[in-house]
């Protein structure tokens, strides 16, 4: 039971981290707790739906499908990123402005709902997948019964769903004069963060040269797998041996967003 | 015409030879790899070929090497790592962590 437990909650943790840092940037844009309600539950019956397919995926691509989904799906996830930062330096702090608050920066923010729809649908399905892959092995494994199993992973998806909540009341208490930018400031480094893990598996499908592998190691000052080390993973691509290409592509697109919301920020002048 | 192809082939050859990706198969069974210490060689990339024997998915995982890998029961899946300095990496099945370990070793 313990085993599943953990596994699962290690699964469920990072989607809830990014979930949490969503919910916090749509703070107070109208409907956005039906479209997060809503892709979270398309990820989940999408983790289904890659979990039967999952033998399918590995064999394309001479065993390595699964690295090229995994790099599409990352991908897609990093452009609705960078399309909801841009979209929200144009139109988000002059909102922010006139209302004196994020509170009331209401109305036109939901078009950008869509995009983080499709973040936290991916977001689920990317670790849900393999959430459901595991338990189904455990119980047709059966090494322990059923229900061990299942409420082991019962209670590693509530605790994981906890750690998301957690960190989502931790943004609630940033004061609202910074909130925008510190939100803007979290999603850029979610989507540099994902840019980056959408390197290693074009690396690790030898689709991409890894450059250097690693570029650095500072597992003895912050390993991977401790816990400060899964959030500042989750939060900001923190690698402890991070590949070459992995940091290319993180500052590519940690970069070009800046430049895209920079531009987006420029005065109009003409007509509209 | 075929003289030419074959005089290509043969200057191109060593070159192919030295590009080829050095290939190691690893195996997965009963919740365990075999074999548990690989030896790869240092400073060059490596396609490991991981075949899964059992019923049910593995996820190969390294923190050293960086890799994650699913690896659906009863199949065969491909991933490529290093090069690596010399020296000792372990990896792990993170679905069955008790008996699923084991070490590259690149020399």
């Amino acid at each position: 039971m313990l085993g599943s437990a953990i596994i699962v909650f290690r699964e469920a943790l990072e989607a809830a981290l990014i979930i949490g840092i969503i919910a916090a940037a749509t703070r107070g844009i109208a409907g956005r707790g039906r479209w997060l309600t809503a892709g979270l539950l398309a990820g989940i019956v999408g983790s289904l739906g890659v979990a039967a397919l999952t033998e399918r995926i590995a064999q394309l691509a001479e065993g390595t499908g699964q690295e090229l989904f995994n790099a599409s799906v990352l991908g897609m996830a990093v452009a609705m990123l960078a399309w909801h930062n841009i979209w929200m330096s144009r139109n988000g702090a002059q909102m922010a402005r006139e209302a004196k608050g994020v509170g009331l920066a209401v109305r036109s923010g939901d078009k950008t709902l869509f995009a983080l729809f499709l973040v936290v649908g991916l977001a689920v399905l990317r670790e849900g997948s393999e959430t459901v892959l595991f338990l189904y092995g455990m119980l047709a494994g059966s090494e322990s019964g059923v229900g061990p199993v299942l409420s082991g992973g019962a209670l590693g998806l509530v605790a994981g769903a906890l750690a998301g909540l957690a960190l989502y009341a931790g943004f609630l208490r940033i004061p609202p004069k910074w909130f925008f930018s510190a939100t803007s400031v979290l999603i850029l480094l979610l989507a540099a963060a994902m840019a980056g893990q959408m390197a290693r598996f074009l690396v690790q499908a030898d689709l991409v040269p890894s450059l250097l592998s690693p570029a650095w190691d500072s597992s003895a000052v912050l390993a991977n797998e401790s816990p400060f080390g899964v959030l500042l993973h989750v939060l900001a691509g923190y690698d402890a041996r991070p590949i070459g290409m992995q940091v290319v592509f993180y500052l590519a697109a940690f970069l070009l967003i800046l430049a895209g919301m920079a531009w987006a920020r420029r005065p109009i002048s003409r007509n509209l | 015409m075929s003289f030419i192809r074959i005089a290509f082939l043969a200057a191109l050859a060593p070159s192919l030879a030295q590009s080829a990706d050095a290939e190691i198969l690893l195996t997965i069974k009963e919740h365990r790899f075999d074999p548990a210490e690989v030896r790869v060689p240092a400073n060059q990339k490596v396609k490991l070929l991981v075949q899964n024997l059992d019923a049910t998915a593995e996820e190969f995982e390294s923190h050293a090497l960086n890799r994650e890998k699913v690896i659906p029961g009863n199949s065969k899946a491909t991933l490529y790592i290093g090069p690596l300095s010399p020296g000792r990496y372990s990896f792990f099945g993170e679905f069955h962590e008790q008996t699923a370990k084991g070490t590259v070793i690149a020399e």
